[in-house]
């Protein structure tokens, strides 16, 4: 039984460089600041981050396992507030979470959390799904 | 610069673009779906944002894609999305300001299958100064 308030299990996703090359190819997008440490610290980054877009699926599929499959997400949306950065041979996390936060008929807004490294990556990310 | 008279108004993208199954199937790989059926929430980036890439930075609009960061994204998804779906895709450009030489561009894209609207997008693209 879900309510209005009710806090979603945590779920930890965790991303590394070949990950990045792996999304870089599904999606399309090969900006190099998602793959090349090298080039990553001349524009000014930190390290090689990942796409706002790869840590925006992989809290997608959060949002579709809660609501029971792709196929009844109706909405979806964040901010990309702080990147995530991936150094060469780690894995870093992105640890999700969600809270109810409406509930009108058969579909459910929630408010999601998602941080890596302790740090919140995404803003103002909510999504309506049918149940 | 984009072009502030192309502010409000929507442009036509490529005439047709199939989704395949294979596409799909990558997508969901990276984000370890194992419902290939259905595409992921945020699969119609792969379409929307390299649309806007060849709509924004035609000579008459002008943004400058290599210095563009994302700001945010937003999916409505009105049909999900599945191999065999033809769409057409436009991109309108909703808002447009510049803050501290950062030009912050807000662009709707409408993704058709036919006359049926399946997915609105929205993305907040932020050109650093």
């Amino acid at each position: 039984m879900i309510e209005v308030g009710t806090v979603l299990e945590e779920r930890v996703f965790y991303l590394d460089r070949a990950l990045l090359k792996q999304y870089a190819d599904a999606s399309g997008d090969q900006n190099p600041i998602h793959q090349n440490e090298e080039f990553a610290i001349s524009v000014g980054l930190p390290n090689v981050i990942a796409h706002g877009m790869l840590t925006m699926a992989l809290v997608g599929k959060y949002v579709s396992d809660f609501a029971g499959g792709s196929a009844r997400v109706l909405e979806y949306s964040a901010r990309f507030i702080k990147p995530v950065i991936v150094p060469a041979g780690e894995k870093v996390d992105v640890t999700v979470s969600a809270t109810i936060a409406e509930i009108d008929g058969d579909k459910v807004s929630i408010t999601l959390s998602a941080t890596s490294a302790g740090v919140k990556v995404l803003g103002m990310a909510k999504a309506v799904v049918r149940i | 610069m984009l072009n502030p008279d192309s502010v409000g108004s929507t442009f036509a993208g490529t005439e047709s673009i199939a989704v395949s199954q294979s596409e799909i199937d990558a997508f969901c790989a990276v984000v370890g779906e194992s419902d290939t059926a259905i595409a992921p929430p945020t699969f119609t980036i792969r379409i929307t944002l390299s649309q806007f890439e060849e709509i924004l930075t035609r000579p008459n609009i002008g943004l400058d894609w290599s210095r563009l960061v994302h700001g945010d994204q937003k999916f409505e998804i009105f049909s999900p999305v599945k191999a065999g779906d033809q769409f057409t895709c436009s991109a309108t450009i909703e808002s447009y300001r510049v803050a501290a030489g950062n030009e912050i561009v807000t662009v709707r894209s409408d993704l058709h299958k036919g006359s049926e609207l399946a997915v609105s997008a929205w993305s907040t693209l932020v050109v650093r100064a």
